[in-house]
């Protein structure tokens, strides 16, 4: 389709408008935290590295940003290896019920937070399993399944299963075809998927709340802080700390994988 | 290992279940166990006075939910949900549509890259940024103020602006994939017989990119049904979300679990309209 020039023009600066739309308010984050006022009066007052400097010594703080970090690796262990052995059944496996596990795979990300929350919450209290770290971590391994079995299946299925025929054609037993054929087309993908899960649980904050008892992660420690006034600019600091501890690992994601775009529903 | 791999290798059934195991014990015993008593509590009901769970099954949650506010509320909930998910596509096409036809090859991938990180960025801070927007002396009022007019404030449309902000992306990416799926050719045809852009856009690309546009939807409107944080950071509104949350942290389970089969509903019915209008081709 021939675009005219006015019509490019007019689409340059709405798409222009667009994205100012979104990186503002996270901008706008950035701005705060060296902010020297205390609200959200416009424009801010002065600059200050106060907040930054009272959120380093900030021992509750430090805490909840420790506790995400180590959730977060767990969690992404976890769903690192039943991501990947899932992947490998569905692309390299004929069996009854294929089509299920996909299904089942992307339920607890497709299904509303407040859902997986209540259901595992209270699955626990039923089986006496305690609120708090480990139920974090169960939670969230089981939405970060769907993001590396996501990245792994879409490159199982560019990949060509005739490789590892060939490579048991010429002796190879499933130990070093797996080592040598199926890892190796496999690695860059699972990683991309690896750091999206981080990023995926280290910013999770509804299931998190169902099961964290009395436990604070990152995004929980800020969700309690939104009512807390002197605490406000320590918000500030600790979301730009948390934007980019999710968007880091997002970027160097999508230079590995081209499937990363639909990863996170 | 060696003679472990041998014997696997004759026993591809062992090997199916060494690899299905644990993602099926995780996610059929842990994940779909854990949502099977979740909705079992919503045939259970409790005990008015001493606020204990009733092990007698019966249907008087589900007659609760046709009971005032729960209509208005769900109603409520799906007209902000449609608002939002409208927003979203009006805003999505033109950006969507420079990405995949104006912008070179190498704007287009930064550009698919500028689309998707922020969408992983916190959720929490970015509902808290817009709290800073819309204040009272915030930044919208302070740079409409120069022109006369003011910010919404606090209420609905804040909830529709920061529902819009946050799922935004969710719908470009699948409607960028959409157009950019759409062969030059056809365009070409349409302009050679006549078409006009505005023809042309409206007449071959609208309808080719429809299906796009229902894939983005689904995030769009699902993610709307389920949200309780943000409306709540923003406004006084109740949402289905906050309604489900309140009975939650009110101990009455069996009715929260009742309510939650509302948005989980809906959402179903919503795959199932957005699955014939080929949405799942496009996501």
């Amino acid at each position: 389709m021939s675009i005219g020039r006015r019509t490019r023009l007019a689409l340059g600066i709405v798409t222009v408008a667009i994205l100012v739309f979104i990186y503002l308010p996270i901008g706008l984050i950035v701005v705060y935290s060296f902010n020297s006022g205390t609200t959200p009066a416009w424009p801010p007052v002065g600059f200050t590295l106060d907040w930054w400097a009272l959120a380093v010594r900030n021992s509750g703080l430090q805490q909840a940003f420790l506790t995400s970090i180590v959730a977060a690796l767990c969690a992404t262990a976890i769903a690192l290896v039943l991501g990947t052995l899932a992947s490998i059944a569905v692309a390299r496996h004929r069996f009854f019920g294929r089509e299920s596990i996909s299904f089942v795979v992307v339920l607890p990300i497709a299904l509303p937070g407040i859902v997986t929350g209540m259901a595992l919450s209270t699955t626990f209290a039923q089986v006496g399993f305690p609120l708090g770290f480990f139920a974090i971590v169960v939670g969230h391994a089981t939405f970060c399944i769907v993001i590396v079995y996501n990245n792994a299946i879409a490159r199982l299925r560019r990949v060509s299963g005739s490789f590892e025929e060939a490579a048991a054609d010429l002796g190879a037993d499933q130990w070093l075809t797996f080592r040598t054929i199926t890892l190796p087309a496999l690695r860059s993908a699972i990683v991309a998927g690896a750091l999206l899960a981080f990023a995926l649980s280290f910013d999770e904050v509804i299931v998190t709340i169902f099961t964290a008892g009395g436990v604070k992660t990152l995004p929980i420690w800020i969700f309690q802080s939104f009512r807390l006034a002197n605490q406000l600019p320590l918000v500030n600091v600790a979301g730009v700390v948390a934007i980019l501890l999710s968007v880091v690992p997002v970027y160097l994601a999508t230079r590995l994988s081209s499937s990363v775009v639909g990863a996170r529903t | 290992m060696r003679r472990l791999a041998a014997w696997l290798h004759r026993r591809p059934r062992t090997r199916l279940g060494l690899l299905l195991a644990g993602p099926i014990a995780w996610l059929v015993v842990i994940y779909l166990g854990s949502l099977a008593i979740l909705f079992l509590n919503a045939f259970l009901s409790r005990d008015a006075f001493s606020g204990a769970t009733v092990y007698q099954p019966t249907l008087d949650n589900f007659a609760r939910l046709l009971e005032d506010p729960y209509p208005g509320i769900t109603i409520r909930t799906l007209g902000m949900a449609a608002v939002v998910t409208l927003t979203c596509a009006v805003l999505a096409l033109p950006i969507a549509f420079f990405m995949a036809r104006v912008a070179s090859p190498r704007l287009r991938n930064t550009m698919v890259v500028a689309v998707i990180v922020p969408l992983w960025a916190s959720y929490l801070i970015k509902v808290y940024s817009w709290r800073l927007i819309l204040a009272e002396e915030g930044i919208l009022n302070e740079v409409l103020g120069a022109v006369g007019l003011r910010g919404p404030g606090f209420g609905d449309v804040a909830v529709w602006l920061v529902f819009t902000y946050l799922w935004l992306p969710y719908m470009i990416l699948p409607v960028y994939a959409g157009l950019d799926r759409i062969p030059d050719s056809l365009l070409e045809a349409s302009a050679d017989l006549g078409g006009r852009s505005w023809m042309t856009f409206r007449r071959v690309v609208l309808p080719l990119v429809l299906p796009a546009v229902v894939a983005g939807s689904i995030f769009t409107f699902s993610l709307t049904l389920g949200d309780y944080i943000a409306p709540a950071q923003v406004s006084t509104t109740i949402f289905i979300g906050n309604a489900i949350y309140a009975q939650f942290g009110a101990g009455n389970l069996p009715l929260a679990a009742a309510l939650s089969l509302v948005p989980l509903g809906i959402v179903v019915l919503y795959l199932l309209v957005a699955r014939r209008l080929g949405a799942f081709e496009a996501l």
